[in-house]
């Protein structure tokens, strides 16, 4: 299973486009939203949590495709799906690659790029601490998009359609947390919702994510 | 002795026509009785949706705080009801589709698809149109409203699922279990939005119960009009599973004619 | 003709618009219905000829 893991990072970095590409549309998201916005710091730094959390749920959305279809076309999906790993098993560490190298980025350079969104100083550590908490429940909830469409031969635009609804709820709970954090309310009750959303695609959405690459492998 | 005797058979024929209501599952056995009720299902829903929508509109009175805008909700709550029912239906369809696999179960979730979301739409539409001059604003992100876009949405990925993909077996899989996860999702954003516009602006939320505390003279056309919605429902239903019947078998058909051709 | 007061616009088009739209989805459910069986009759009939 760590090989596996190793195998999909490796993967990943020598296709190049893990880190970099989901980091650099990030940073344009950050860069655009003022220019269409405004420069004024007060309205920035208000909208700052939610336009953060809504350009790191769209950067992540971009790498999705890439979790099962290159190994879906080389045919080595099929190998892994015989292999003595359940199915449920490679889809869990698939994700995992995935957060590995967009989610974690993301949420790592979030704090630096909320300082070009005139973020003030309490709103670094919520921001962090919010995506680090939703960002893993974003990476599953994708697995399973990309798994309904890995058979398609265009499925990137109908896989957006699919997996943005579904992450309605941990973008809600995520941004108010962070809003509610950095405005000095408490923000325990949408914090624990977004982890209980984690916990939960963690722990179930793999089963619903085989079984749609059993559908798609048959 | 006889007791239990007749208890162990009434328990048979219970069980036998829990069969009975499996084998409708049959696309023969589906086409034969949809047929048979369908005219009587138009009939039903001729005599009870144009009564009920002529009462609504032209036999109510103004109501005190509302005048006659009062009359959107014989065009509104019926469709609003059936949007929702209709997406648990599709639930239940394709949950049966994935555990007993009837294919017509798994046909009829994709032909309620498109009424749900014309539905979803109605509701929408006539909902902004009601906020304009209620609220003055066509849009507020009302608990409510923000719960049907985002349904609207959920059917438009569904639909779309089933579009893109060609084998009928793998589209009806692969949309069932969309339908299962993006339930329990929608149920979440559900709850996510009502705690999202209560949260920090509390009073900006704009109060949509009005169909909750109405008298009698509305509700009872409301009622009608909703009976006639659920039955429109059923015949379009019917037809256009009957429709989802033939398709299948006409694509069966001309991929044999293929075969033999090749 | 009915008196609708000042919320003569608001009824009308949301009535309007909800039964074209109904009127609509009639409409096409019918014009597929049609459409599917005669393209399945003709497909019976072209197996059962050859």
């Amino acid at each position: 299973m760590i090989a596996l893991l190793i195998r999909d990072l490796r993967l990943a970095m020598r296709a190049g486009g893990g880190f970099g590409l989901g980091l650099a549309f990030f940073l344009i998201v950050s860069t655009l939203v003022p220019f269409g916005v405004g420069p004024e710091g007060d309205i920035l730094s208000r909208i700052a949590p939610g336009i953060l959390w809504v350009g790191a749920l769209l950067a992540c959305l971009l790498s999705l495709d890439r979790i099962f279809q290159l190994d879906f076309e080389d045919g080595s999906l099929d190998l892994l799906a015989t292999s003595p790993i359940p199915l449920e098993g490679i889809v869990a560490i698939k994700a995992l690659a995935h957060w590995l190298v967009t989610g974690l980025p993301l949420t790592l350079a979030a704090p630096f790029f909320g300082a070009l969104m005139q973020l003030e100083s309490p709103g670094f550590s919520w921001i962090f601490v919010t995506l680090l908490l939703g960002t893993p429940a974003l990476s599953m909830i994708g697995a399973f998009g990309a798994a309904l469409t890995v058979g398609l031969k265009r499925g990137g635009l109908l896989m957006s359609l699919l997996v943005l609804p579904l992450y309605i709820p941990t973008l809600i709970f995520g941004a108010e947390a962070a809003t509610r954090g950095m405005a000095g309310f408490s923000a325990t009750t949408p914090l624990l919702m977004m982890a209980g959303i984690t916990a939960g695609s963690i722990a179930l959405l793999p089963f619903a994510a085989s079984a749609a690459l059993r559908v798609n492998l048959r | 002795m006889s007791q239990s005797t007749t208890n162990r058979s009434t328990k048979r024929s219970l069980g036998q026509r829990m069969n009975a209501l499996w084998e409708y599952a049959n696309p023969v056995k589906f086409m034969a009785l949809s047929g048979k009720v369908l005219p009587w299902a138009v009939a039903l829903c001729v005599i009870t949706l144009v009564p009920g929508l002529i009462w609504g509109f032209f036999f109510t009175p103004e109501a005190a705080n509302f005048g006659n805008s009062v009359k959107i909700i014989y065009v509104h709550v019926p469709s609003s009801t059936m949007a929702i029912n209709i997406w648990v239906m599709m639930l239940v369809t394709s949950l049966i589709w994935l555990i007993r696999r009837h294919h017509v179960s798994a046909l009829a979730a994709k032909a309620a698809a498109m009424i749900g979301v014309t539905m979803t739409v109605i509701s929408l539409i006539t909902g902004a149109v009601w906020g304009q001059p209620m609220w003055g604003t066509y849009w507020a992100w009302d608990p409510r409203l923000t719960s049907f876009l985002i349904l609207f949405l959920f059917y438009l990925g569904y639909m779309a699922l089933w579009a893109a993909i060609e084998n009928p077996d793998t589209a009806a899989d692969l949309t069932s279990v969309l339908c299962v996860v993006g339930s329990v999702f929608a149920l979440l954003s559900r709850y996510a939005v009502n705690f999202w516009n209560q949260g920090l602006h509390q009073g900006a939320s704009l109060s949509l119960d009005k169909e909750e505390h109405v008298s009698d003279v509305y509700w009872q056309p409301l009622v009608l009009a909703i009976i006639g919605f659920g039955f429109l429902f059923v015949v379009l239903l019917l037809v256009r599973t009957r429709t989802e019947v033939r398709r299948r078998r006409l694509h069966a058909l001309m991929a044999r004619e293929r075969m033999i051709d090749a | 003709m009915l008196e609708l007061g000042k919320y003569a616009d608001a009824i009308l088009w949301s009535w309007g618009l909800t039964l074209l739209l109904v009127g609509l989805l009639i409409l096409v459910t019918i014009r597929s219905s049609r459409k599917v069986r005669a393209d399945l009759q003709a497909a019976e009939e072209r197996r059962k000829n050859g």
